[in-house]
């Protein structure tokens, strides 16, 4: 315990991204609180436990309108997570924290009332549970394909997944990845793999002269690397908290 | 129509100036109408290198902002009577370049003229996209050096993004020019191989030009090095980068592989 005290580690900083459900609010918001009443109605706790954002992008209310909104949602279990598509003037310390660059996802299915009928009769309790589960539809996991070289001061950036580079990076350029990144050609720039917590995620590359690489939020410069690697073909993961690194074939 | 070549680098001093007069003056000797736009707004140099910055009355930004015709700011060049330069502003800033300015005294250009050449100033910022943004083919200087290597990298990718014929989907050509090479400091190995500078870069060579006292002596009297002394080494090699821009196919010969090659066997004979 006191070696690890007394070694000083750097505060790793992860990014990671969450499914939460985005509720579009319509003015009058009174009718839309009906509807919504009537959503929740069909299946209890739908909203139970499950992370809320809302999108009032473009929606004509002010601080004090959105304020009551949010104190109307909480009456119904509804717990707000974060604001999107807010002017600053909309919002205030007191208020769930502004949110950007949401990205859209699958769906969530709505709770139908035949299910809800057929559910009750069979089994009441069954209701209590949230109904209708997110449906994780069956998608592979997504990958992006650059199929030309990244040039100096050029980012790629994919958080969903594997990044596939048909060329080099060139020194200066940098690929983020959620998962892992492949390299058909010198890497020389930086190249950051399981950017969003992923520990599995790893590095591969036809020819090795990276200026860093990371996995998970573990970094190695091209200085800490070993040199007989340099220019050699390679793959780089995560052993624990150590990043290793290896000739490939 | 004419074509446009913007004569582009990113980094500042790898000879962008020297290889637009050059090729220039090249091109016209062969007797096509040629036109160098120098786009150095602030910092001009292109007038002292062709010889004519006694001349000078009108310039660029004077022809964007309406306050001279194209035609009073254009000079004639006094050797090659098809080559024509367009002079910078030495007095205003690249502010003073706008989008729609510069896009229609390129048009202008480019249907009175054969070759338009645009030599961009150094750096990434307004003057040096504005003068890409309308060419049809990139000629990038790059110097046998680690940081001329990667500037050059990123001017590609801008190249690849930047210009009108990337936004429209079309592919910009792209051509390496390899200046300021020396064949005694390569031998020495204390400069990147010319192998290594297209392995990174990826795009053809248009030609390697030797590092040369001819080029700071052609400068010095106001010549483009390939009306000054048209037999030099750098000449001959522009006169050869010229012919593969018109799309002929020459061998690229790296200086200094010669003689290299007649050093080793009189090393032999000394020994």
């Amino acid at each position: 315990m006191t070696d690890v005290l007394t070694q000083p580690r750097p505060i790793r900083l992860k990014g990671r991204s969450f499914l939460a459900l985005a509720l579009t609010p319509e003015l009058p918001v009174a009718d839309w609180l009906v509807r919504l009443d009537d959503l929740a109605a069909r299946s209890a706790g739908f909203f139970l436990r499950r992370p809320v954002v809302l999108d009032i992008d473009g929606l004509d209310i002010d601080r004090q309108e959105l304020r009551e909104l949010v104190e109307q949602l909480s009456s119904r279990n509804v717990r707000v997570m974060g604001i999107e598509g807010a002017r600053t003037s909309q919002l205030g310390p007191d208020m769930p924290p502004a949110m950007t660059d949401g990205r859209p996802a699958a769906d969530f299915e709505a709770p139908a009332e035949s299910q809800k009928t057929e559910k009750e009769t069979v089994d009441p309790v069954e209701a209590e549970a949230p109904a209708a589960p997110l449906q994780q539809p069956v998608t592979a996991a997504p990958s992006l394909i650059v199929s030309r070289t990244v040039r100096s001061g050029q980012s790629i950036f994919f958080p969903e997944g594997d990044v596939t580079i048909v060329g080099s990076v060139g020194s200066g350029a940098e690929v983020v990845a959620g998962g892992s990144i492949h390299v058909y050609g010198a890497l020389r720039g930086r190249a950051m793999a399981g950017s969003t917590g992923n520990a599995e995620a790893r590095i591969f590359c036809r020819k090795l002269e990276a200026e860093l690489i990371a996995i998970d939020g573990f970094y190695k410069t091209a200085e800490d690397m070993e040199p007989e690697l340099r220019g050699k073909a390679g793959q780089i993961w995560l052993e624990g908290e150590t990043i290793k690194a290896a000739i490939l074939g | 129509m004419g074509k446009v070549i913007v004569v582009t680098s990113g980094k500042g001093g790898v000879g962008k100036t020297t290889s637009s007069a050059a090729l220039g003056a090249a091109l016209a000797q062969n007797g096509e109408k040629v036109v160098v736009v120098d786009f150095d707004v602030g910092l001009r140099n292109l007038d002292l290198v062709m010889g004519a910055e006694r001349r000078v009355v009108y310039d660029l930004v004077n022809v964007i902002q309406g306050e001279a015709k194209l035609t009073q700011a254009l000079i004639r060049d006094k050797r090659v009577e098809t080559l024509y330069l367009l002079p910078a502003s030495q007095t205003r800033d690249k502010d003073n370049l706008t989008p729609e300015g510069v896009e229609k005294v390129i048009a202008a250009l480019k249907s009175a003229f054969d070759w338009v050449i645009c030599d961009s100033p150094a750096g990434i910022e307004r003057g040096a996209t504005l003068a890409m943004r309308h060419a049809d083919v990139a000629i990038v200087v790059t110097n046998p050096e680690v940081s001329s290597v990667r500037d050059s990298d990123r001017i590609i990718g801008l190249l690849d993004s930047k210009t009108l014929k990337a936004e429209n989907g079309e592919r910009i050509e792209k051509h390496l020019l390899l200046t300021r090479y020396d064949a005694n400091r390569a031998e020495r190995g204390d400069m990147l191989k010319v192998d290594d500078v297209l392995e990174i870069l990826s795009i053809p060579l248009l030609g390697i030009i030797p590092e040369s006292m001819d080029v700071l002596r052609a400068s010095n009297v106001g010549a483009p090095v390939t009306l000054a002394d048209g037999r030099s080494a750098p000449a001959l090699a522009y006169f050869e980068a010229t012919r593969r821009l018109k799309g002929e196919d020459l061998p690229v010969t790296i200086p200094g592989e010669k003689r290299s090659f007649l050093g080793k066997i009189f090393g032999r004979k000394a020994a």
